[in-house]
């Protein structure tokens, strides 16, 4: 597949365009869902698709084709360079600069072929496993969204005119399971999950199924509480969801748009001295891990924030050159159009004090474990989502609140993070511990 | 259209038999069911920032999705490769699913008449280039002259034509071409060095191309996201508690979806997780709100022929005057709970598993006049806009963001607010509706639902309505 993806760029070259980029896709997906004990679906499949950038001088197209055959082939040249006729020229567009391109050399860990050969039975099993552990925890626990067992691998083939060319394989398994409570009137539901490149790597199944019984049972009976301003836990589970505002926010597209309330404060004190984010899509096994990007420069890793100081925007080529600066390293694509910007292991570094201590030390506050809704601005910050979780009162969690919001502006929030706590683990590729925020306004009765 | 005549017979070679010998494979396990989705999809879009076209793409993909169904269970596979040793193959692995003799009643398959909603002689995706891509800077030019303050544009026009055959081993057989287009705006605004807000707008549907050209100009979508973002320049802090919502119309539409019409999706009622399970018959809001969901409505974004199982779409009552009427049923709910099809079954592409999703879905129009509603409030919030929603639709708490919205104090819009979310709780919230404006107002196209990680393109509508207690989540 890489030679049919430099094939394809020599093509596009012969057929006029000045530089090329040729991606390659091929995956295949299983899943498995069962529901109350029994068997609810199976799901096999496999899939493959190609696309393709040119750059005709300073003029972009792009194209993509599931059709492998030869004219299939012909005709995604054909249209990228079609293309061409109707994009402006860009000064700023182009491949990466040529000493730019590489990649990481040694195992990175993303493969498992173990995920390949797992039996259909054992993961229907896995499922039912994690099902049951929920259903049994409690008899408040009467029903079941199912739980599911999904593997994937896949290759990633990338090549371009400059002469770069590189390839990687993955794979990951997961588990998952969404019990449903009940107690009276009050019904709640909540899911809990494990992923991993190779099977051996997953939480125990009965873990799974007891900690998403537990996090739906605690949501039982929740009340909706007064309008107030309070300090604000977020459990890691929220806490992620900051960190994908954070990202959108030093997304470099979004700050030479000004798009951005990071946007010109390179050097400057955004965050409080406890708030350290790095991005690092070197770390073996992890989600946001590759040996390259998706322009073909060497992944890395990236102090974002300091100690409270921004440190630096994330940035492919093009966002980089409108800024002057140089890559990062963070182009991310499908298949077609111009790289965008993506992260790779993206996280706040974790602080000492556990989430119990930090609770502990909250009077009257919010515990949030769950965020809902798009009411993040990163343009200006404002911040103001649906909010669901527990009550603190004198240090101790004491009821469930919910049907509440939560809002202030990002800004002030990342100055009053007051405590990070010691919790961060990564279920994915981005990843934040239990953090405390000194003052936020609660929206309910 | 007649099968003969359909891509697939002419580009792909597929005859009736061989669809049927597929169905047969499909079933050589035994199962009650069998349906065939083939999907050959173009899809196109050009984008502009800093009034230069800076990316446009085209594309083509092809494949056949293959379920069996037995009982509760559900077998699925699909291939993006149509030879006959790949269809059979995927066939067999669908298959997997039943385990016993194989069902040999089979019936010839008959090419069904559906509707005929969107009549387009020829596809944006099928138009030239030189064309689309005026549609773009004609928007990126017109947003930028509407206000000196407006510094950022970035417009975005993406098309797709989507060929659709359905074979089901009821014999069903049917065909549907699929455009659609959509064109959307954004535009940042910035005074005296001040902090830049941001207005969007959008619209398209199932349509030509002349929609863009004489009827939703790029003018008019461009204006709208310039006036949204001159009119949050001078925004204050939002309020935050519980009080009197105004909603426009619209595109607030969408408390509709998130509020109820997910929470009636007949999935989460066949397995009773829905804060609307069991609740048919019962009153779930005011008696002023009728809530429909068509997906009949000729050229709408969110309206299909026939829908992805081969069903001819309807128009369904969800709550009538406040009493919950029906749920959205796709074909293994409908079956399982021995309920009529509502043409509901929709999924995101061949690669797919379908579930029973929304259309267009919105509230009927009442009595009042839009002004005599804002003018019975004596403090409250306007919502003209909104982003995008959620529900829960086991506890039925649902959110959505307002992007525009102004205060109203004794009756009168006076200052734009900050971005805010709205939230509550769907069998409760529209009990609160008071009042029902005589304004209804289909949204402009712009709507995608995402459920269980599929997307499929919706639409929405509501009058101004008025809700007499809502929590908005803003920070004053």
């Amino acid at each position: 597949m890489l030679e049919l993806a430099q094939e394809i760029v020599q093509r596009a070259l012969a057929s006029g365009a000045t530089d090329a980029e040729c991606t390659i896709a091929e995956g295949e997906e299983f899943s498995a869902a069962v529901r109350m004990r029994e068997l609810e679906s199976l799901k096999e499949a496999g899939s493959r698709a190609m696309g393709l950038r040119i750059l005709r001088g300073k003029n972009t197209g792009s194209s993509y084709t599931s059709d492998f055959s030869r004219e299939g082939v012909e005709h995604l040249v054909r249209s990228a360079i079609e293309l061409a006729d109707i994009t402006t020229e860009d000064p700023h567009a182009g491949l990466p600069d040529p000493d730019e391109f590489g990649l990481i050399d040694g195992d990175l860990g993303l493969f498992s072929a173990d995920v390949e050969s797992l039996a259909t039975e054992l993961k229907i099993a896995t499922a039912k496993r994690a099902e049951e552990a929920s259903l049994s925890a409690d008899p408040r626990i009467f029903n079941s969204e199912g739980a599911s067992f999904d593997n994937h691998v896949g290759s990633h083939y990338f090549a371009n005119s400059r002469g770069f060319a590189g390839q990687y394989r993955s794979s990951y398994c997961s588990l998952s399971t969404v019990p449903v409570a009940k107690d009276g009137e009050s019904m709640e539901r909540d899911y809990w999950y494990t992923m991993a490149r190779d099977f051996a790597g997953l939480e125990a199944a009965d873990e799974v199924g007891r900690i998403a019984a537990s996090r739906a049972l605690r949501r039982l009976n929740a009340r909706k509480v007064e309008t107030q301003k309070v300090p604000i836990i977020f459990d890691p589970n929220a806490a992620r969801t900051l960190l994908d505002n954070l990202f959108d926010a030093v997304h470099g597209m979004a700050i030479y748009r000004h798009e951005s309330f990071l946007a010109g404060k390179l050097g400057e004190k955004v965050a409080s001295d406890t708030v350290t984010v790095i991005d690092d899509a070197t770390i073996p096994g992890l989600f946001g891990t590759s040996p390259f990007d998706d322009e073909g420069v060497p992944s890395r890793r990236t102090v974002v924030i300091e100690r409270g100081v921004l440190k630096s925007y994330l940035m492919n080529t093009y966002a980089a050159r409108k800024l002057g600066m140089k890559t990062t390293g963070n182009a991310s694509r499908g298949l077609t159009g111009n790289a965008g910007i993506g992260h790779g292991n993206f996280y706040l570094e974790q602080g000492v004090q556990t989430p119990e201590q930090l609770i502990a030390g909250v009077a009257n506050g919010f515990y949030v474990t769950e965020l809902m809704g798009f009411g993040v601005n990163v343009v200006t910050g404002d911040y103001s989502r649906g909010a669901a979780g527990l009550w603190i009162r004198d240090g101790e969690l004491a009821f469930a609140v919910s049907e509440v919001t939560v809002a202030g502006n990002l800004k002030d929030m990342l100055e009053n993070i007051e405590a990070v706590g010691s919790d961060l683990k990564f279920r994915g590729s981005i990843a934040a511990p239990t953090l405390k925020i000194g003052e936020m306004t609660v929206g309910g009765k | 259209m007649q099968f003969s005549d359909s891509i697939f017979a002419s580009r792909f070679h597929l005859a009736k038999q061989d669809l049927e010998g597929y169905l047969g494979e499909a079933l050589s396990q035994g199962g009650d069911y069998a349906d065939l989705y083939f999907e050959y999809l173009l899809t196109s879009s050009i984008s502009i920032d800093e009034s230069m076209v800076k990316s446009a793409a085209q594309g083509v993909s092809v494949g056949v999705g293959i379920r069996v169904i037995s009982g509760e269970r559900t077998g699925y596979a699909y291939s993006d490769d149509l030879s006959p040793e790949k269809i059979r193959k995927a066939a067999r692995v669908a298959a997997h699913i039943a385990a016993g003799p194989a069902k040999v009643d089979r019936m010839g398959l008959n090419a069904q008449k559906g509707h005929n909603l969107y009549p387009v002689l020829t596809a944006p995706t099928e138009t030239a280039f030189a064309d689309r891509v005026e549609l773009v800077k004609r928007a990126d030019r017109a947003a930028r002259a509407f206000d000196s303050r407006i510094f950022q544009v970035q417009a975005a026009y993406a098309d797709n034509l989507r060929h659709v055959m359905v074979a089901t081993s009821e014999g069903v057989l049917t065909l549907d071409r699929q455009p659609l287009a959509r064109l959307s705006v954004s535009a940042l605004a910035r005074q005296n060095g001040g902090p830049p807000q941001r207005g969007h707008a959008g619209g398209g549907g199932r349509v030509e191309l002349d929609f863009f050209l004489n009827e939703h100009t790029p003018e008019h979508f461009a204006g709208e996201a310039a006036r949204e973002a001159i009119a949050m320049l001078d925004a204050v802090e939002a309020p935050a508690g519980e009080m009197t919502v105004v909603l426009g119309p619209g595109w607030p539409g969408i408390l509709l979806h998130e509020a109820v019409g997910h929470g009636l999706e007949a999935d989460f009622n066949r397995k009773g997780v829905s804060a609307f399970s069991g609740r048919i018959g019962q009153k779930v809001a005011s008696e002023l709100c009728t809530v429909i969901d068509d997906g009949t409505i000729g050229s709408r974004r969110g309206s299909l022929n026939v829908d992805d199982e081969g069903q001819p779409t309807r128009r369904n009552v969800l709550i009538e005057k406040g009493v919950l009427r029906g749920y959205l049923q796709d074909r293994l709910s409908s079956t399982l709970l021995k309920a009529e099809s509502t043409g509901s079954g929709r999924r995101e592409s061949y690669a797919h598993i379908p579930m029973p999703r929304m259309t267009n879905t919105f509230m009927l129009a009442g009595e009042s006049d839009p002004e005599e509603i804002i003018r019975s409030v004596p403090k409250g919030l306007y919502c003209a806009n909104f982003g995008g929603g959620q529900v829960d639709i086991t506890s039925g708490n649902f959110v959505f963001s307002a992007s525009e919205s102004y205060l109203i104090e004794d009756g009168k819009l006076t200052r734009p607010v900050r971005n805010a979310t709205l939230i509550g709780n769907g069998p409760e919230a529209l009990k609160y509706v008071s009042m029902v404006g005589n304004d209804l107002k289909l949204d402009e196209g712009i709507g995608t639902c995402g459920k269980e990680g599929q997307s499929v393109p919706v639409g929405v509508g509501i009058p101004t309505i008025k809700i007499d207690k809502m929590t908005v989540g803003g920070t004053a």
